[in-house]
């Protein structure tokens, strides 16, 4: 894993606290970090350094704020240049007099036939038109037979395949067959080809003079390395793009290539690609794919992920059984269920800033996936009594229990235990508010978990309670970058009760480890 | 004040010590769960692995030497290629690579003729690593290898370039292995073939096959990949160009009864080669992720060897996140082997160095395009030189 840009930055200006500006030899101290950074991410060379030299000229003389350390300091300022680079505004997509073309185009295995089938669908059912796709692929084994079956499954119009056609007469016939039938618009999905094949993009070029589409689409892979700006560059002067669109963005890739691409052709982001499924597309939102680029997480998709897969009534019921300190094993229960539907705790810790790695440390501290699993099967051989009660449970019941589940006594205490101390926890908590929470957990992790901190500084709870509020009016743009609403730690703001939640149920990791230290 | 927040800390202490003393109380038995059954539970899932990586390397080891050397192969390849298509097999690798290798060899030959080497010089030829996608560590760790014993001392553009070349050929040419097939008398040798979608996977099932095909074994390509429309075909028709057996079952199907079924079949018929074709999946797709491991727990159900060689195919224009994939895939499905595609791109893949020297995981062969012959054997010394621009 990528140590993120922010623990880096971190070690850099931990000398630097209490001065007043950040002066030149600050900055310089840093631009190699934020360099590596940006490289590892994947953002080509070139960009790197016209984006660090524009860094240093911003952030030279600027004013240190007061209560938030030099580095996060920098990070926003990086994050900020990197959204207004990345565009600051969702670019929509353009229409022209029927039949009006879309010319997909890209490298081999970028993803073109299922974006073009995925973009067809939004036309369809967010713009209400309609769309006829057709294949210019003639050289993949089955490409034109795929495009079909997309059509068939997404219930939008291909043209009539017909074998031993040049790419340039299919196009110019789906032109005609869009001008009798009617369509308003006919989405052209090309072969793959590299951007040295000289022949293949006359080929492409050729297309674009006889359909002059109004929209042609670079669709590249978010996991794409330095040639990005080579693809970009070559595709954005043999066809004149007019956007790109990036796929694979549900991938772990920092997606680095954005920055390159929208860099060197100056075109818009225009959409994003986030799963296999056809309905799985997104318009491109600047700030994410900015603090993915810096390893910051990406609070708002956990947020967002949270809102979707958590059940409100139940999330709020659970909070109010919290706050009274009242926690049994049915809650227990739902809870792992959630976090399940979520994706597991080690993809939840990814997902939270600088808690990359504690999902590492966790899961060498044996808290993973697959205990929840067991604890589960724990908490299912329970009866209904005693779920309800934990104290009801006595040695006896323990070994029913243990052998109901297939577990041992030991892992029955131990889950109790788990019980008791959540509870403990909850208690605390509601006191101490977020912020004292994560201080403590650093205690108990036994001062290892540096990032905790940072974590603690730079979350701030009311943001990220913005954030839930905006969900619940189903407000749409999730926006706020961890950094937009102000920074540093209000104590005392408690989190969302499901967010609460979960981060009550990782202490518990915490817990354990710090007892496996003390008996040795 | 400071009289209060030290009663305030105490009985917070207090409380904390209360709280202890519930969680555990004196006396209490050691709820801890025994380290041995931990131990056991990840020993036997250990053991397990190791188990079938020890078995690998056997298999390795007393691997009779291949009934046809590499230079056999290329003369057998050779002949069966048609020509029709410009050039011949050499030449086509060559071009392959001399594409993705024009920018790094520009960016050198723009630096030195012949002077001290500095500080800026290393610089720039730490850029061009990073450019070919090397990543900036390993481009660190090679500039720094580079500069050793020549900082400061006179040298020309050709000895960069052989050095340079050296060093990645030094940490590659472990890893250049070929993928060792052999017939075996339990069964086909049976190969799964997995990656990232769009990496390249049915392609480089349909060029391999041809290969084996040269090579005189039978092949039988099953398109495990259920998910995406039309990849069934796609195969299928790799399979007539190959002149290998296909096996498929209906789109939708379970991934594993593929697997399972084609197993059967290819024993039946005393097929020598499974390749075993998946869907693309995205390493951080957990349950995609598991639904690789079923298909290989319900091979080795069947037989505990198989699969003989699990293949990750690698895009060469993927960046550092090579490196993710590669570790992902390592650790779910025990990856032997590496395939790196497209090749013959304007990407140079330089992301190999970096994998080679953390995971000293085999490259089996790099495909250069699109044709059923364009796959090669991986040659370290040969991609190192092409890499910094040596001409053939």
């Amino acid at each position: 894993m990528f140590e993120s840009l922010s623990d880096k930055l971190g070690g850099v200006f931990s000398k630097l606290r209490g001065k007043g500006s950040l002066s030149e030899n600050d900055v310089m101290a840093v631009s190699r970090e934020i360099r590596v950074a940006l490289l590892e991410a994947d953002v080509a060379l070139p960009v790197v350094k016209d984006f660090v030299t524009s860094i240093k000229e911003k952030a030279v003389g600027e004013a240190v704020i007061k209560g938030v350390n030099p580095g996060q300091q920098v990070i926003k300022i990086v994050h900020d240049a990197l959204v207004e680079m990345l565009g600051s505004e969702a670019q929509e997509l353009q229409f022209a007099s029927p039949p009006c073309a879309y010319l997909m185009v890209g490298l081999q295995g970028s993803g073109k036939t299922t974006s073009t089938a995925k973009i067809a669908k939004i036309l369809t059912e967010k713009h209400n038109k309609k769309v006829l796709m057709a294949s210019l692929d003639i050289y993949r084994p089955a490409a034109q037979e795929q495009l079909k079956q997309l059509g068939e499954q997404t219930g939008i119009a291909t043209l009539e395949i017909i074998e031993g056609q040049k790419p340039v007469d299919i196009a110019k016939r789906a032109m005609d067959t869009g001008r009798k039938e009617g369509f308003d618009v006919v989405m052209l999905d090309t072969a793959g080809r590299l951007s040295i094949d000289e022949e293949m993009m006359a080929e492409a070029n050729a297309v674009q003079k006889a359909t002059n589409p109004i929209e042609t689409l670079l669709v590249a892979d978010a996991m794409t390395g330095q040639d990005a700006v080579q693809t970009a560059k070559a595709f954005d002067e043999a066809v004149g793009l007019t956007g790109i669109m990036l796929t694979r963005v549900d991938g772990d890739a920092r997606g680095g290539a954005a920055m390159s691409m929208k860099a060197v052709t100056g075109k818009p982001i225009k959409l994003i690609g986030v799963g296999e499924k056809w309905t799985e597309i997104e318009t491109f939102h600047p700030d994410r794919i900015a603090g993915r680029i810096l390893g910051m997480g990406d609070i708002v998709s956990l947020v967002e992920k949270a809102a979707e897969t958590v059940d409100r009534a139940e999330a709020e019921k659970m909070a109010k059984k919290f706050k009274k300190g009242q926690f049994d094993f049915n809650d227990l229960l739902s809870q792992m269920q959630q976090m399940k539907k979520m994706g597991g705790m080690g993809a939840m810790m990814k997902m939270l800033p600088g808690l990359g790695q504690m999902a590492g440390q966790l899961e060498e501290a044996g808290v993973d996936d697959s205990m929840i699993k067991r604890q589960e099967a724990i908490i299912f051989s329970m009866t209904v009594q005693e779920r309800e009660k934990p104290d009801l449970l006595n040695a006896k019941r323990k070994q029913r229990i243990a052998a109901g589940s297939g577990t041992s006594v030991q892992q029955v205490n131990q889950l109790v235990k788990q019980l008791k101390q959540m509870q403990t926890v909850m208690k605390r908590m509601k006191k101490m508010g977020m912020g004292g929470m994560m201080k403590q957990m650093k205690g108990l992790m036994g001062g290892k978990m540096d990032e905790l901190e940072m974590m603690a500084q730079s979350m701030d709870p009311d943001g990220l309670g913005a954030d839930m509020a905006a969900l619940e009016d189903n407000a749409g743009p999730l926006g706020p970058n961890p950094f937009a609403s102000g920074n540093g730690l209000k104590p005392g703001a408690g989190l969302p009760s499901d967010l609460e939640s979960l981060l009550g149920n990782s202490s518990h990791g915490g817990k354990k480890k710090d007892r496996k230290k003390k008996k040795r | 004040m400071v009289f209060w927040r030290r009663k305030k800390n105490q009985k917070q202490h207090e409380e904390e010590q209360r709280d202890d003393k519930l969680l555990h109380p004196e006396g209490e038995p050691d709820l801890e769960l025994p380290t041995e059954y931990d131990a056991e539970m990840d020993e036997h899932t250990r053991h397990e692995m190791e188990e079938t990586e020890e078995e690998i390397i056997e298999e390795l080891d007393e691997a009779p030497v291949p009934a046809h050397s590499i230079e056999e192969d290329a003369k057998e390849a050779e002949e069966l290629s048609d020509h029709t298509n410009e050039g011949g097999w050499l030449s086509r690798l060559t071009r392959g690579l001399t594409k993705s290798s024009n920018k790094i060899t520009k960016g050198i030959t723009d630096l030195v003729t012949k002077k001290k080497l500095d500080q800026d010089t290393l610089d720039q030829l730490e850029e061009v690593l990073i450019e070919a996608d090397l990543g900036p560590k390993t481009a660190a760790k090679i500039i720094d290898d580079f500069a050793k014993d020549r900082f400061e001392k006179e040298i020309d553009e050709k000895e960069i370039k052989t050095a340079l070349a050296g060093l990645m050929s030094d940490i590659l040419a472990p890893v250049a292995v070929p993928l060792n097939i052999e017939k075996r008398e339990d069964g086909p040798f049976v190969v799964l073939v997995c990656g990232v979608n769009g990496a390249g996977k049915t392609t480089t099932i349909g060029k391999y096959a041809y290969q084996l095909r040269a090579q005189g074994f039978s092949v039988m390509m099953a398109a495990g990949d259920t998910f995406r429309a039309a990849a069934v075909e796609q195969l299928e028709e790799w399979s007539k160009r190959a002149g290998a057996k296909f096996l498929s079952k209906d789109v939708g199907a379970d991934a594993a009864a593929v697997a399972y079924e084609s197993y059967q079949q290819a024993k039946e018929q005393g097929v020598d080669v499974l390749l075993l074709d998946t869907a693309g999946r995205l390493q951080n797709k957990k349950n995609l992720m598991e639904e690789l491991e079923k298909i290989i727990r319900v091979l080795k159900k069947q037989n505990e060897d198989i699969p003989h060689a699990t293949l990750l195919v690698l895009d060469a224009t993927t960046g550092q996140n090579a490196f993710s994939q590669l570790e992902t895939f390592k650790e779910m499905v025990n990856v032997t082997g590496l395939i790196v595609t497209k090749l013959d791109g304007s990407a140079k893949g330089g992301v190999l160095v970096g994998l080679a020297d953390q995971f000293g995981m085999p490259v089996h062969a790099i495909g250069i395009g699109e044709g059923i012959e364009d796959m090669q054997p991986f040659r370290a010394q040969d991609y190192a030189r092409s890499l910094v621009g040596i001409e053939f």
